[in-house]
This record gives structure tokens, C-alpha cells and sequence, in this order.
């Protein structure tokens, strides 16, 4: 055990997968850096460094740098995997799904359902998304409501550098194809690590807090951003039930409609556009089957529906705030109030 | 000027670094007697109370609940109700620029941290303190526990033993491959331990499924075996709460788990969250998880224990203490009698089945009489 | 031409059965037996089974929405396929896939594909397997020309060339990609485009099954022996249209029936074999009989065969959820 950050977990998970199963290849463009360069080789171990030194370790023949070709080497990722090799596919930003998208929905989501349950595809993509580095409307989504949707992929959302590392081993010892996603501010966040492998199963939400008057219900970066709400009203007396579901798909919906059950409010906070966002289908759910149990209207936390800005100025206007989770969560409790009254 | 007394932040165990005030038992302006419980601190292992070190009225509070802070930097403070609140915060301000200047001399401080021993049986994760000369005393944990049970019973040890506190086989840091599931395999790992460490012989303590590990030890290594001191062993009768194990092994949410393990103690309100998600974490490594199960299986089965050590033990003949929790609601306290003379039988009141973790000062004094 | 006598029955026997195959769909679509899109691969079988012909289990191939003929040419089980057309239960994919999905993984066949250029980049990663595990297998990605002007396709010959992988790019160019001619709609000479991706380049004649074999055997043992990805550009034809019920309005209007009198693959296979003295007449009318009744089967069977169940509808999605 020690302290490690968002960015080494996701370096250790891979290097011990890839010692554990000689199936297991990356590929990315600039995944280790320089290839064809008279330089440095591993120059780079991916844009943010998160890869650096697997070269030295697994060599040119299992990390595989790739031109820049998302539709090539993602949709190459779904025929490895379906042949037999367990790939991660690094697509570098989430915004660039829109040039390979179909090689993730349309081939490597169907294979198993539509061959008749006769294919397996094990592969995995890793991917960066979030608000709040500067890097404006094409290098900023967050997106996973969109793989969500499509039935036969798997979302991994993880939170801190403990869950990456659980999640990204399962992930990759997972038989359908996940979509992992990273989110870049976070790199640098550390916590303590087993040094060790473990799995963190999917669909198993992880209670961050536990307490009787709200649940938040958050993912990636906005778990940590609840917690530190739940800590700042439970000093007025409100204590909060903070969930991370971990994975958006398959969803533990059942620990958060128990967790309503129990508090009778909600707040779902959501870093993706508010439109069709986890948002809106989580507090469907919970509308649909536990109404019974709400004693104020469900509240969501998303940014507005506005393409990420790139003027610090306006994106730290357009991340969801701690203070706004807090202000939902007084929100709910006055709701309740007034309703009982 | 009025006697002020401190509250400080506590140390509890070698790796406390800091706590957080979980809850304040008193409200400021009440009155509190010496050795009363006045706050809960919650570390990264368990949570504990603070005793009052000294009577007097808690005039105020320094850190609110949820506040974390290094071990010893103020938490409180009692004075006599007639102290003015200059003096108190007079005496606030010099505390804290005290305790800054402690801070930032303080040689960045490192808990001291577990080694991993490469042995025959694989690696076996062992945490060290104490002099290097001094008689060694071997300390055993049960099913689903590890080194961590000794945090608080260690450092009381620490200062007249070499103390070693192990993970054995399918725990912790340890190797996941299990030596066999019966007692007398998994004490295999002692006598790897020992031998890593070049040890000829030490004061063994085991406590549950530890306990009869360290009892078959023993038998197998009487030379090697200079006392033996046993908290709430197994394999002393045939009554256990396999119902405890079930629901250890089968717990997933946070809450679930914490319900399981208050099952350990006589107060429940020791199960921090760290504790348990410490615990949540250990289970999910690779290997754990199978070497549990092949435990449970072998050992227990509804309600029953599949090992009978109490003629081994009788067999013995080497100092020997047995504690027991009356209140121990997994293995009953009722199996202890006869298990050693009167004078060497220690039935704690108002502790469970944890009494290294629940009366540490307690269990360290009987190891110490046994021992010498 | 050194096709042993086995070896150019079975080729004649592939042939046949996908014809029988194209032929008993495109009446029983007509009488409306079959659901969904169906896209005929008739008059274009000596493509798929020269290509296919040497290729074994370990070989791995990814094919179009016109997929029929790949499948058979690949070794799927005949009737499973029929029945994976009437949407059976017992069909090849249980009747979840259809005609434009049709799969064997266990035989190397990647699925038809209802992308169109949704199979090369497939391909390269079935050539990475082989290539990393050193199965010694090859992939090949047919693609009609319609496919040959996606960006997948391109990305993919560009991918197969880096990474250097034992790849196939097979273009069947039928001269229409829906109702547009290729003439039009694909810009320079396709078979350049091997070459601007710096790899052999062929183009064959898709009507001569011997032309198609042994253009696919040089590329094969190339791939085979490490030395990267080639591409055959296939001229040939389709007897039907782009899907069953087009009026091909678009078609000159004695083009198929022209097609069918004088290109016919196997009456020219038939023509070449005789003639050589390789095969006689009686054998390969044998193979023909045997076609016809083999298919004649597999629809009675495809007919009588039970429909998935609502206990399907949700199997199949994951491995584990």
C-alpha cells in the first residue's frame, strides 16, 4: 500500500494485467511516443504521460502506437478482441468518438447479440473527458450518456485513483467491451493504493458516505465534489447518503432506489449536458419506482446546455460546483419542509 | 490564572498520523470527571474514545465534529468555570503556535510500515517494533483479520518485546496462496516468519482461528514456543456465529459490513467506516476471496467449528493465558473454562470477541505476566 | 493451375450451393417469406470462394451486407444460414442477426457487416491476433466499391501497411454502389490506391474463379509470410439488385440478362474444367443435383423451424451484467 495518484493506479492496473494475460496489448496514437522518431523512444506514454514506461516493460510488439486513425485502430481493437486478444484501445479525448463511433456501437456493442451469443469482444477504451482544463468545446465532454445508451457496451466512470486502478483491472478482465473514462483533472489526485491487484466488480455502487436525510448520487470527478458538499451541510445538520454508482452501464439502481427508500430525497449530480444526461435517467428511475418514497422533488446538478466554453472565466461558471450540490441538497430539505408543513 | 488541561488529538496504535473528531460526547460548559469519555476520535483503523486525562469543565471546543488534525494538536480544553475566556483563548493561541512550530520541525513523520518476507511459503507481510534484542512475541490474527488487529496491543508491547505482527497466508500483504486450510498448515507461517527472521523461539498470541493456529504451532514446535497466550481461540469447543462469517463474507455495501463487524465487539460504535472500507478493499485483491471461502469451508460449518484443539492445548506444557470477552458474541466465553488454571483464565467484562482491540492495555499486561 | 481434382469440386460444389442459395431466397423474399434487407450475392461467387479456397479455420475473414456467398465460401453451415434468414430460432446467430449479420467466429468468419466499410478495421485487429499470438492465420476484409471510398477502408489499408499485418483488402467491385455506378462515384484508379498506401495492388477478373484464386494465393502467402497487407481489386457483377426489391431502373436493360448468357462464373468454371479434361460433365452435374437438394432442405427446414421466444430477446447482450 501506498500513495499513488489517479494517473500512476491506471499505469500499475495495466502493467500487472499485462504481466498477468499475454493477451493483453495497448494501442493509441502516441500511447508510448516517438515511433519513427529519431528521439526518444516512449517519449510521451500517452498525451498526459499515463502510459509512460510500459514500452520498456511489454516492448513494440504488445504497446502499439498507432497513426492517428480512431476508426482504424478502435475498430482494429473489436477484431482483436473478438480473434482472441484482450486490447485497450486508448482514444485519446471522448470528443473524438465522433470519428470511430461506429466501430464501437455498431460492431463491437452487437457482435455478441447479433452473432447469437457466439463472440465475445474483451476489449477496453480508455478515454479522457471532463471540464475544467482550458481545453474548450472539442476536448472537454464528458459523453458517457451516449455509450450508456447502447446496450452490449459497458461504462466505467471511476472516482479516485483507488477505484481507476479496481475498475480498470476488472475492466480489462471483463468479455465485453468497456468504455473507461478518465477524467484529466484528476491525474494528479492521490490516495492510498494496494500495491496489489484487485477487481472492483461493475454494478456495484460504492456508498462514499452514509446518512439518513439525502442521497447524492454522483460519478467521476463529481463524487469527490458531493462528498465535500455532504461534509459542508452535515455542520447545519443535514447528513447526506453519497453513491457512487461506478459504472453508468450496468447501473446499481437498486442501492439507489434502497438509498431513497431510506432518505426520501435525491439530488443526481452530473457533470454531462443536462439533456438525456445520467442525471435524467437516474431521477426517472427513482420517479418512476419510488415516488412513494420522495419527500421532496428530486433535484439534478448538470452544467447548462451549452457546449464546454474555453475563457476559465466561463468554464468554472459551467462546471457544477460544490456550492451548487449544496445549495440542492438545502433545496431538498426546505421542499421537504414545506411539503411536511 | 485557573488550571487549564489540554485535549489533544490521541495516538492510537504505531500508524496514527491523525485523527478526526468523529463526536463530542460532552457539550461545552458540562462537566467531565477523569478517565470519562468526552469525544470519539475516528482514525484510519477504527474508532476510539478519549478519555479525559484530568476533572474539569470542558469550556471549549477547538475542533468541531468532522474536523481532521495531526496526533497532538488541540482539540479542547478544561478549565474550572471561573477561567476567563481571555485566558482560554490566550491559552488556544500559544497551543496552536506550540504545535505549528512542533509541526514544521517535525521531521517529515513516517509510520513505520510493514515488511514483505520473502519465505518458502511465498511472501508473508510482517510489521515490526521493539528492541531487536528482546525476547520475541509473535502475534497471530484470525479469519478475515490481519496485522492491523495488533494496532493498539503492539505499541504496549513494544517497549520490553520484539514484537512481530503478522498477515497469515490469504490476508493482507501476504501471499494468497494458502499453505493448506487446516490450523496445522497455516502454522507453516509462523515458523516461516521465525526462520525468516532467523528466530529460534517467541511468546506466540493468537486470537480466533489465530489462536488455534498458534496452538497447533505449539504442538508441532514445542521448542519453538516460549508461551502461549490465546484471545478467544478457536477450536476450544464446537458452539461458533457462523452467521457472523456468512455475513462477513457475503457483505457489499459499506452498511452490511459494519453490521458484520459489530458482531466483534461489546461496543459497536468501535467500527469506524475506515475500518470497514479497509476491510471492503482487502477482500477484493486478487486471491482473497477463494482463500477466505477455503478457510470458512474447512473451519466452520452452520453454526459449528470442524476443529477440535482443546486436548492438543491440554497436551501442553508452556505458560499459558487465555482471554476471553464475556460478551463475545461469536465464540462464546463459555468455552474457556477449564482451559487453562483459574489464576491464568482473564474473562473480560464489557469486551467482546476483539479484546486485543477493545482492552489492549488489559491483554498486554497478561502477555507480559506469562511472558516475563 | 494446380487446383487438385478435391480441391476444384469443393470449389465448384461452393459455387454452386451459393448460387442454389441466391437464387431459392430471391423467390421465397418474393413470396414474402423472408423478413428484413436481403442483398444477393449471385454472379459474383468465383470472388469469395477463389479468395476463400486456400483459407483454413485459423483465417479470419470480415464481409459485406452482401454476405451470403462469403459465409458459404468460409465454411458456415449451409442450413443453419437459411435458417438464420427466416429469423429461427436454431439459425446461425439464433435469429438475432439476420441476413446482414451473419456469423461464425469458430470458422473465421467476422460477420456480414451492415456498415458498409464496417469490416476493414476489423481486420486489421484479426490480423494483430494472428500477428501477436503467431497463430500463423491471415484476415481478410472484403469490401465492395461503395466501401472502398469510406474512410474506414482507407484508415484500415494505411493501418494494415504501419503495423505491417498479414491483411487482405479484397474491393468486389460490382459496378454499382447502391444504384451509383462506380465509374462515377470512386475518383482515380482504385487500384492506385494499393500503391498510394504502399502495398501490391491486382486488379482481377471476378468472373474467371481461376484469375480470383490464384491472385488471392500470391496475396495470401505474402501475408503469410510477414510481408504485409495486399489488396485484389475484383471486377464482377450482380445478377440482382442492391437489395431484394430494387427494380434496378438504374441497369441497361438487357445488362443481366447479357451477364448471365455470356460472364457466368460457373458456366465459365464449368467450360474451363471440361475442356481441360479436369472434370467431366457427370461429376459436376452430380454437384449440382446434390445443390440444388441440399437447398431445397435447408428452406424446408428454415420453414418449419420454431421463432426465437420473449425468453431471448434480452439473452446474448453481455457475457456478464
Amino acid at each position: 500500500m501506498s500513495r499513488k495518484s489517479f494517473r500512476q493506479a491506471i499505469n500499475e492496473a495495466l502493467r500487472q494485467e499485462m504481466e498477468r494475460d499475454p493477451t493483453v496489448v495497448l494501442m493509441g496514437e502516441d500511447v508510448a511516443g516517438g515511433m519513427g522518431a529519431a528521439g526518444e523512444q516512449d517519449a510521451w506514454g500517452g498525451p498526459l504521460g499515463v502510459t509512460k514506461g510500459l514500452l520498456q516493460h511489454f516492448g513494440r510488439e504488445r504497446i502499439l502506437d498507432t497513426p492517428i486513425t480512431e476508426s482504424g485502430f478502435i475498430g482494429a481493437a473489436a477484431g482483436a478482441a473478438v480473434t482472441g486478444l484482450r486490447p485497450v484501445a486508448e482514444l485519446m479525448f471522448v470528443d473524438f468518438m465522433g470519428v470511430c463511433f461506429d466501430q464501437i456501437f455498431n460492431q463491437a456493442a452487437k457482435f455478441k447479440y447479433m452473432f447469437g451469443g457466439k463472440a465475445k469482444t474483451p476489449m477496453v477504451i480508455r478515454t479522457m473527458y471532463g471540464a475544467g482544463f482550458r481545453a474548450a468545446s472539442q476536448h472537454s465532454q464528458c459523453l458517457y450518456p451516449i455509450f450508456t445508451h447502447i446496450p452490449g457496451l459497458k461504462v466505467v466512470i471511476p472516482s479516485s485513483p483507488y477505484e481507476a486502478k479496481g475498475l480498470l483491472i476488472q475492466s480489462i478482465r471483463d468479455d465485453d467491451p468497456v468504455i473507461f473514462f478518465e477524467h484529466k483533472v484528476m491525474y494528479d489526485l492521490e490516495e492510498e493504493v494496494p500495491d496489489e491487484p484487485y477487481a472492483i466488480p461493475f454494478g456495484e455502487a460504492n456508498f462514499v458516505r452514509e446518512g439518513d436525510d439525502v442521497t447524492i448520487v454522483a460519478f467521476g470527478r463529481m463524487v469527490g465534489f458531493a462528498a465535500q458538499a455532504a461534509d459542508a451541510v452535515a455542520k447545519a445538520g443535514i447528513s447526506c447518503t453519497v453513491i457512487d454508482p461506478r459504472t453508468a452501464s450496468p447501473l446499481d439502481l437498486g442501492s439507489i432506489l434502497e438509498s431513497v427508500r431510506e432518505t426520501g430525497r435525491l439530488v443526481v449530480v452530473d457533470e454531462a449536458s443536462p439533456r438525456c444526461n445520467l442525471a435524467t435517467d437516474i431521477s426517472a428511475a427513482v420517479a418512476e419506482q419510488a415516488f412513494e418514497a420522495l419527500k421532496a422533488p428530486i433535484r439534478m446538478v448538470s452544467p447548462p446546455h451549452a457546449p464546454v466554453p474555453f475563457s476559465p472565466a466561463l468554464e468554472d461558471l459551467y462546471v457544477p460546483s460544490v456550492a451548487r450540490i449544496e445549495a440542492a441538497v438545502r433545496a431538498t430539505m426546505s421542499a421537504g419542509a414545506r411539503r411536511a408543513a | 490564572m485557573g488550571d487549564i488541561t489540554a485535549l489533544v488529538m490521541p495516538k492510537f496504535g504505531l500508524a496514527m498520523l491523525e485523527g478526526k473528531v468523529a463526536a463530542w460526547l460532552k457539550a461545552e460548559g458540562e462537566q467531565v470527571s477523569a478517565g470519562e469519555e468526552v469525544a470519539e476520535i475516528e482514525t484510519s483503523k477504527i474508532t476510539a474514545a478519549l478519555e479525559s486525562p484530568a476533572a474539569g469543565t470542558l469550556r471549549r471546543i477547538v475542533a468541531p465534529a468532522g474536523e481532521t488534525l495531526p496526533v497532538g494538536a488541540l482539540i479542547g480544553l478544561l478549565t474550572d468555570a471561573a477561567t476567563p475566556e481571555a485566558e482560554i483563548d490566550a491559552f488556544v493561541a500559544a497551543a496552536q503556535e506550540r504545535f505549528a512550530e512542533a509541526m514544521a520541525s517535525r521531521v517529515s513523520e513516517v509510520a513505520p510500515e510493514p515488511t514483505r518476507l520473502d519465505t518458502p511459503l511465498g511472501t508473508i507481510n510482517v510489521l515490526e517494533a521493539g528492541p531487536a534484542d528482546a525476547a520475541a512475541v509473535v502475534l497471530v490474527h484470525g479469519f478475515g483479520g490481519g496485522l492491523d488487529n495488533f494496532l493498539f496491543l503492539q505499541p504496549a508491547l513494544a517497549g520490553r518485546y520484539r514484537t512481530l505482527a503478522l498477515d497469515l497466508p490469504g490476508h493482507g500483504g501476504s501471499t494468497k496462496t494458502l499453505p493448506g486450510t487446516s490450523p496445522e498448515a497455516m502454522a507453516g507461517a509462523i515458523g516461516a516468519l521465525l526462520d525468516a527472521r532467523g528466530l529460534e523461539r517467541a511468546h506466540l498470541v493468537g486470537h480466533s482461528l489465530g489462536g488455534a493456529i498458534a496452538t497447533a504451532f505449539a504442538a508441532a514446535h514445542p521448542g519453538r514456543s516460549a508461551s502461549l497466550t490465546l484471545i478467544s481461540p478457536a477450536g476450544m469447543g464446537e458452539e461458533i456465529n457462523t452467521g457472523y462469517i456468512t455475513a462477513f463474507l457475503a457483505a457489499r455495501r459499506p452498511k452490511a459490513l459494519t453490521a458484520a463487524l459489530e458482531t466483534l465487539f461489546a461496543d459497536p460504535s468501535l467500527v469506524s467506516r475506515e475500518m470497514v472500507d479497509a476491510i471492503l478493499r482487502f477482500r477484493r485483491l486478487d486471491g482473497v476471496e477463494a482463500a477466505l471461502s477455503a478457510l470458512a469451508a474447512a473451519n466452520f460449518a452452520e453454526g459449528r467449528q470442524k476443529i477440535a484443539l482443546r486436548a492438543t492445548l491440554a497436551g501442553l506444557s508452556l505458560p499459558l493465558a487465555v482471554i476471553w470477552g464475556r460478551e463475545d458474541r461469536v465464540i462464546p466465553a463459555a468455552q474457556a473454562e477449564g482451559l487453562a488454571p483459574p489464576e491464568r483464565l482473564h474473562l473480560l467484562d464489557h469486551v467482546g470477541h476483539m479484546a486485543h482491540l477493545e482492552q489492549s492495555a488489559e491483554v498486554a499486561r497478561v502477555i507480559g505476566e506469562i511472558a516475563g | 493451375m494446380q487446383l487438385s481434382r478435391e480441391d476444384l469440386l469443393r470449389a465448384y460444389r461452393q459455387m454452386r450451393t451459393i448460387r442454389e442459395f441466391e437464387e431459392r431466397v430471391h423467390l421465397e423474399f418474393s413470396a414474402g417469406g423472408i423478413p428484413g434487407f436481403v442483398h444477393l450475392y449471385a454472379g459474383e461467387e468465383a470472388s469469395g470462394v477463389g479468395v476463400c479456397l486456400d483459407l483454413t479455420d485459423r483465417d479470419v475473414i470480415a464481409s459485406t451486407h452482401r454476405g451470403h456467398g462469403h459465409c458459404i465460401a468460409k465454411g458456415c453451415d449451409v442450413k443453419a444460414m437459411m435458417g438464420e434468414i427466416f429469423g429461427k430460432r436454431d439459425g446461425l446467430c439464433g435469429g438475432k442477426g439476420g441476413s446482414m449479420h451473419i456469423a461464425d467466429i469458430s470458422k473465421g468468419m467476422l460477420g456480414a457487416n451492415g456498415i458498409v466499410g464496417g469490416g476493414p478495421p476489423l481486420v486489421c485487429g484479426a490480423a494483430l491476433t494472428a500477428k501477436t499470438l503467431k497463430t500463423g492465420g491471415i484476415a481478410i476484409a472484403f469490401c465492395g466499391d461503395g466501401a472502398s471510398n469510406q474512410g474506414t477502408t482507407a484508415e484500415s489499408m494505411n493501418l494494415a501497411t504501419v503495423w505491417k499485418l498479414p491483411a487482405i483488402f479484397v474491393v468486389e467491385d460490382n459496378g454499382y454502389a447502391e444504384s451509383t455506378a462506380s465509374s462515377w462515384s470512386v475518383g482515380g484508379d482504385a487500384l492506385k490506391r494499393a500503391e498510394g498506401f504502399g502495398m501490391p495492388g491486382v486488379r482481377v477478373d471476378g468472373f474467371d474463379f481461376f484469375a480470383v484464386h490464384a491472385a488471392a494465393r500470391e496475396a495470401i502467402a505474402r501475408a503469410r509470410a510477414g510481408e504485409g497487407p495486399s489488396l485484389l481489386h475484383v471486377q464482377l457483377s450482380r445478377y440482382y439488385g442492391h437489395f431484394e426489391g430494387d427494380a434496378m431502373t438504374y441497369r441497361g436493360t438487357d445488362e443481366v440478362a447479357r451477364l448471365r448468357a455470356e460472364r457466368d462464373c460457373l458456366a465459365l468454371f464449368r467450360r474451363k474444367v471440361t475442356e481441360a479434361g479436369l472434370l467431366d460433365a457427370p461429376a459436376l452435374d452430380a454437384i449440382d443435383r446434390a445443390s440444388a437438394a441440399l437447398i431445397e432442405e435447408a428452406v424446408a427446414e428454415a420453414k418449419s423451424a420454431a421463432y426465437p421466444t420473449e425468453a431471448d430477446l434480452v439473452t446474448d447482450v453481455y457475457a456478464a451484467y
